[in-house]
């Protein structure tokens, strides 16, 4: 059986880690290439990078790192922030990621997705939706939450599997950076409407949310920063509580 | 004493991470990338990776005439195929409104359906190998590890016999098959940790004997 995977994400802005990792046992707790390679051994299914640097020409720091993360790190890795045409995706894949998530680009040019998908293959684009909730529906919002877009969030991941997205990565704008839990009413949502993958994100903060955004949500992976960052737990740890409760996980 | 791997390269999909991984697996051994049939034909081993569809990566194979080279590697030399690099293998595939492959081992490729809501197609993920035929590829291998999957299609092939292992995914498909000098796999073992890099050290190290290259 399938399992249900956890996707630790490193926020990186100039070739660094920041919102701070902490590791006893890493020296630089900066360096995404050792807390990539600590997390592999962890047992982490996929890793997740986030460009988060503002100026696109310091951008390229990230292909170096990917380069040298998929050196080491056998595991897939995906790449997100920042991609806007198809030579960027062209630029991750070929640095070593496998899959490229994009966000922004895909609402202000929707036929990036198609193209991308048919260029690279479906299994490689992810679409990354930061949704919130307005009124009694979700809404996609960019520039990190504070711009509405009017879109409805089921609709639009309907329309991106249609186009040929491999995978959705949905971030509740709501609950993202509260520690609350997923929004597991929003996850069941999209899961019900499309039949590609759903990671969730947004509000972990205890292994029970991670199982809540499975069990509840219908999350085939659940992705995570904080409470995997600062030790508070560790990812095999995640694994075995998920596993307790029934849940598939590559242990 | 170093031996050289060639990495077919026809131009579908990254493999970068195929080279990694195996490099990473054969510290000691020169790792390729190359199209040119006359570097295959001296490759000490092969490896035949591939992404995206159907029909592109037969286009791909067709314009940088490699299906002679790839038919005569598949036969002669330890010969590892990876996802469309298995799945270009078999006779035919439902994909892309029906495309002919190269038909190395008679067989379909097919579609997934979705048979409850929980399942999800492509089918993405760390999925379980059950062994069902012991191969030197598999050694230190424990049967129902988990590798990682990206697929949509999945292989019929038509004689039971190749098939080395299988996966559940709405139901059991073929995930590796082995036939004389040649292994193929769906999932990818350059992205599988710990088992993936295991089974590619099998793969570097893997002496098929002549007798088996004769079976064929």
């Amino acid at each position: 059986m399938l399992a249900k995977r956890i996707i630790p994400c490193l926020d990186v802005d100039q070739g660094r880690v920041v919102k701070g990792v902490k590791f006893v046992d890493i020296r630089d707790a900066g360096n995404p290439v050792a807390i990539a390679k600590r997390y592999n051994a962890e047992g982490a299914d996929e890793i997740t990078f986030l460009d988060i640097t503002a100026s696109s020409e310091q951008r390229e720091t990230l292909v170096h790192v990917i380069e040298q993360v998929a050196a080491e790190v056998f595991i897939p890795l995906t790449v997100g922030g920042g991609i806007r045409s198809l030579e960027d995706v062209r630029r991750m894949l070929n640095a070593g990621a496998d899959k490229v998530a994009i966000n922004t680009a895909a609402i202000f040019k929707p036929t990036l997705v198609q193209q991308a998908a048919e260029r690279f293959g479906s299994q490689c684009i992810v679409v990354a939706i930061d949704a919130k909730q307005v009124d009694n529906h979700w809404e996609i919002f960019t520039h990190g939450g504070r711009k509405a877009t009017g879109t409805h969030a089921i609709e639009w991941a309907e329309r991106m599997a249609a186009y040929g997205a491999g995978e959705i990565l949905l971030t509740s704008m709501d609950r993202d950076g509260t520690k609350v839990g997923f929004d597991n009413q929003l996850t069941r949502r999209i899961t019900d409407a499309v039949s590609i993958p759903v990671i969730a994100s947004g509000g972990a903060g205890s292994l029970q949310h991670l199982a809540d955004g499975i069990q509840k949500g219908g999350a085939d992976a659940v992705l995570a920063a904080s409470i995997f960052h600062f030790g508070e737990y560790r990812i095999a740890q995640a694994k075995q509580y998920l596993a307790a409760q029934g849940i598939p996980v590559r242990l | 004493m170093s031996q050289t791997i060639a990495v077919i390269d026809y131009g579908m999909g990254n493999l970068r991470s195929v080279q990694k991984a195996l490099q990473y697996a054969a510290p000691n051994d020169q790792v390729i990338i190359t199209a040119e049939p006359g570097r295959i034909n001296t490759a000490d081993r092969v490896v035949f990776p591939g992404q995206g569809a159907a029909r592109d990566c037969m286009a791909a194979i067709e314009r940088h005439q490699l299906s002679t080279v790839i038919r005569k590697a598949a036969q002669e030399k330890p010969f590892l195929g990876v996802c469309m690099g298995l799945q270009v293998l078999l006779t035919h595939s439902t994909e892309n409104q029906g495309t002919s492959l190269l038909n190395l081992q008679p067989g379909q490729v097919r579609r997934f359906r979705p048979t409850t809501p929980e399942i999800k197609i492509p089918h993405m993920g760390w999925n379980q190998v059950d062994i069902i035929r012991e191969h030197p590829l598999w050694a230190n291998i424990a049967t129902g590890s988990r590798f990682y999957f990206v697929h949509s299609y999945y292989i019929q092939p038509d004689d039971p016999d190749i098939i080395s292992a299988t996966t559940e995914h709405s139901l059991t498909f073929t995930s590796a098959i082995a036939t004389g000098t040649l292994f193929a796999c769906q999932f990818h073992p350059e992205k599988s940790a710990d088992a993936g890099l295991q089974l590619l050290r099998n793969f570097v190290s893997w002496h098929p004997t002549r007798d088996q290259a004769q079976i064929q």
